[in-house]
């Protein structure tokens, strides 16, 4: 009996210490940021200013909520390569409807997250059900959208002007309206409330829980009487939601639906995930990892680019932060 | 006679276990040397101390009278020790001579691999076994039996004098059981020194020469085989007396039917496979390895889809081509594979306990409970004894036996009134095994309809209320409770007999 009750409370202490393990990731990913921040600001006056500090976060805002999607996705065990040129899709989607049929916001939005999330439902549907691996399927998809998306602006832009409000979804500042001395964006507000929201669904949902599980060990999922295939689709359809969400708040941002970007952003988001911990053979991760992960990226690429180095240099550097973190994290695992 | 290896003291902490409790451990030449204890009594960390896979925190280790500190598995391989663990290690797409000699392959005075030299040393290995092998072709092809005869012709490549065997037989039959104890007769005679562990008792009896107990990281004694009794072990292992329970097998024949199939098939393992099951029923399942037992379970269960036949639950005539059918129509299915088709292990138990049932912890949005949950899982946890040090800790770090009460807490709280158990005491230890029959008997009791899956007789005549018998995908009988072994192995081996009567018959008729 005594045993039992020694042993137990060991164990609890053990548990605790295995938490603050568990955590690590996040806490180093974290002091990284920290590092940077601290270092830009010694090395230049002009970083560590409000101006600066909220365009960093703007910059955030489209990568982050692409991460938030791709973060979903990758902690099943797959990947999505699509969310880059399906947020274009869903910006385009938009733009035939607000200016092109003349509709309003309010049907004309929602439109936009219903074709994300429809797509993210038919890149599910052949991966789940079709059995295409993610990476084959997400990058056949990723390219079915980057043609779509030339094929319907006919290789143009198409502009928001005649949308009143529309650049303010992202560039206006509700908070601005009542804190005047923190004018941050609604694009960075955006991005926080789908952080926390996608932060809730993996933590404390039913679909949270599937996630992980399916990550971890599908086989055991489905063999415990759940409809996997049925979950999959979910998962890649709120990931191809929460696309459109990027997709509506870039094209807000520069008020108009480039048909010509958006490859390459899912390598952006990617790395976003895996900076802050995820892991991409799936179930592990969090959204507060991939947030810090987002950040990191775009404080580098701001501080470079105040530090005046040279772009092509800019790359080098956050290549280079992906190796870094991934291997920092490999380094502790086999420590262990 | 030469001592192979002493182990004298040894210490091991893991982060708030204390794993090994001065241990001691001694092989001698030409010996097999049965390490016996229940599943977390520290077994595998000693020999994974031995073996290099882990520093040990204190004690001594002598192999060949020289004291050794392995720094990995490579240093220790050189040494003469080596290990054929329980999950083999071969890389499938590459031939048995190749996995030989991954890392070490003979290359011509070019520096090109010479496969020729590579074919000819792996044959040299296996002559000495004297056992027959195309060293040529892919291992993934090979049965279970043959990869580890690979992985024993590797271990002794490397001239091993120490050879670990951890729970070689778990999926062995009998004929490939009794080859591989022909060949560790031959190592003892050619001064091999084995460790083996495993918890068959029976084969302990048949195989070693000593014995050496473990039990809760503290070393219990050691024995020669000869002179002691199984019982003895098991309360050595157990620390305590297990009672033979007196087994009561109530009459179900007048049961309502629960479950009934009719002329399944399926591929070769499953040929027109037709039986009822009552309620308040055991019906075990016995058959030789391949015999299609686990593949009639996946069929009715969903997780494989029916070529054809007809699936009835309590007279319902009901359609499953996937598990969440099956689990709908009140069927549960415990795979042999716990680790990989039975739990997450890499979530905690509570999670795992409520994996099946999710649905009954969510709101209407699927907002989790997680107070429910973890109430009802201290609830299992105490039930059925499962030893964790809270529902918040990793499956994976629970033993062998634990972790299957976890899967059957899972399928108590689906509450199936169908229950299939396939293999339920595999890799588990005495103590828990009984816990587990007590469980199943139980679970009959209150009217569960259960069908047993199991490849060891004792087991499968202990529980059952009436056994079906499987050879080579075809149910070849049923027979009562009280039958003998040597007739279900009758009917284990029924099919075989008639076809190699009929090839006797052919081979009469052309000569």
């Amino acid at each position: 009996m005594n045993d039992t009750v020694v042993n137990s409370s060991e164990l609890g202490a053990n548990s605790l210490l295995e938490r603050a393990k568990r955590n690590q990731h996040r806490f180093w990913a974290f002091s990284g940021l920290i590092f940077l921040v601290i270092g830009f600001s010694l090395a230049s006056p002009n970083f560590f200013q409000t101006s600066n500090i909220i365009s960093i976060l703007q910059a955030t805002s489209v990568n982050g909520v692409l991460a938030i999607a791709a973060t979903l996705v990758i902690i099943t065990a797959g990947i999505d390569l699509s969310v880059g040129t399906l947020m274009t899709f869903c910006a385009v989607v938009a733009g035939v409807l607000l200016t092109n049929l003349g509709l309003p916001m309010y049907i004309g939005i929602p439109g936009a997250l219903f074709a994300g999330l429809l797509a993210g439902a038919l890149s599910g549907f052949f991966v789940a059900k079709l059995n295409i691996p993610p990476f084959i399927a997400t990058l056949g998809m990723m390219l079915v959208y980057k043609g779509l998306s030339l094929a319907i602006c006919g290789g143009r832009p198409i502009y928001f002007n005649d949308t009143e409000g529309f650049v303010d979804i992202s560039t206006g500042s509700i908070i601005g309206h009542v804190l005047p001395a923190f004018p941050i964006p609604n694009g960075v507000l955006i991005l926080f409330l789908v952080a926390i929201l996608a932060s809730f669904i993996l933590t404390r949902t039913i679909l949270g829980r599937f996630i992980f599980a399916l990550g971890s060990n599908e086989e055991a999922l489905r063999l415990s009487g759940v409809n996997t295939d049925r979950w999959k689709i979910v998962v890649y359809s709120l990931a191809g939601g929460i696309c459109a969400i990027a997709g509506i708040l870039l094209a807000s941002r520069i008020n108009s639906a480039q048909p010509a970007i958006g490859q390459g952003y899912e390598l952006d988001a990617i790395a976003a995930v895996v900076i802050g911990g995820t892991s991409l053979s799936g179930g592990k991760g969090t959204m507060l990892g991939t947030i810090i992960g987002a950040l990191i990226i775009s404080v580098v690429a701001n501080g470079l680019r105040i530090l005046s180095v040279p772009q092509e240099w800019q790359i080098v550097v956050t290549g280079s932060i992906i190796i870094l973190a991934v291997y920092a994290d490999q380094l502790r695992r086999g420590k262990t | 006679m030469n001592i192979l290896v002493d182990m004298n003291g040894i210490e091991k902490h893991f982060p708030g276990v204390h794993a090994l409790k001065s241990v001691q451990f001694e092989l001698r030449e030409g010996e097999v040397h049965a390490l016996m204890g229940e599943n977390g009594a520290g077994k595998s960390t000693l020999m994974k101390i031995l073996s290099g896979v882990y520093n040990r925190d204190g004690g001594s280790v002598k192999v060949m009278g020289a004291d050794v500190q392995f720094s990995g598995p490579r240093e220790a391989q050189d040494a003469g020790v080596g290990i054929i663990h329980q999950e083999l290690s071969l890389m499938n797409d590459l031939t048995v001579a190749q996995n030989i000699f991954i890392g070490r392959e003979p290359r011509n005075f070019m520096g090109i691999l010479d496969e020729a030299l590579l074919n000819k040393n792996a044959k040299d290995i296996f002559e000495k076994m004297n056992v027959a092998m195309d060293v040529g072709s892919d291992v993934g092809t090979m049965t279970i039996a043959k990869q580890q005869m690979v992985e024993i012709a590797k271990a002794l490549s490397y001239n091993s004098k120490i050879l670990i065997m951890d729970e070689p037989t778990a999926a062995l039959n009998d004929t490939e059981i009794h080859e591989l104890f022909r060949i560790i007769d031959q190592l003892k005679s050619d001064g091999v020194g084995i460790v083996y562990i495993s918890h068959k008792m029976d084969e302990i009896k048949q195989i070693s020469d000593r014995v050496t107990v473990m039990r809760d990281g503290e070393f219990v004694g050691v024995r020669d085989s000869k002179d002691t009794s199984i019982k003895d072990i098991i309360s050595m292992m157990v620390g305590r007396d297990l009672e033979l329970e007196i087994e009561q097998k109530p009459d179900t024949s007048n049961n309502t039917t629960a479950l009934e199939v009719k002329n399944l098939n399926r591929g070769k393992f499953v040929k027109d496979v037709s039986f009822s099951l009552k309620k308040g029923e055991i019906l075990g399942f016995a058959g030789l390895m391949g015999a299609g037992r686990t593949e009639v379970a996946r069929v009715i269960f969903g997780a494989d889809r029916l070529e054809s036949g007809e699936i009835f639950v309590g007279g319902d005539h009901k359609y499953i081509d996937t598990p969440s059918k099956a689990v709908e129509a009140g069927i549960g299915y415990l795979s042999e594979d716990r680790k990989h088709f039975g739990l997450v292990l890499g979530m905690d138990v509570r999670t795992n306990i409520s994996l099946a049932s999710i649905a009954r912890f969510g709101s209407s949005l699927g907002i989790l409970n997680e107070a429910k949950i973890s109430k009802t899982a201290t609830d299992f946890i105490s039930k059925l004894d499962i030893r964790t040090p809270s529902e918040k800790q990793e499956v994976k770090l629970l033993s062998g036996g634990n972790q299957q009460k976890v899967v059957i807490a899972k399928w108590l709280l689906r509450d199936c009134d169908i229950l299939i158990f396939d293999e339920p005491t595999r890799g588990v230890d005495v103590g828990a095994k009984s816990e587990i029959y007590k469980i199943l008997r139980e679970l009959a009791a209150s009217g569960k309809a259960i069908i047993v899956i199991s490849s060891e007789l004792p087991e499968i005549l202990r529980l059952s209320h009436r056994i079906a018998v499987m050879c080579e995908g075809n149910l070849t009988g049923f027979l009562p409770a009280n039958s003998s072994q040597e007739e279900i192995m009758h009917l284990a081996t029924a099919t075989m007999q008639s076809s190699n009567n009929k090839n006797n018959q052919i081979s009469e008729m052309s000569s």
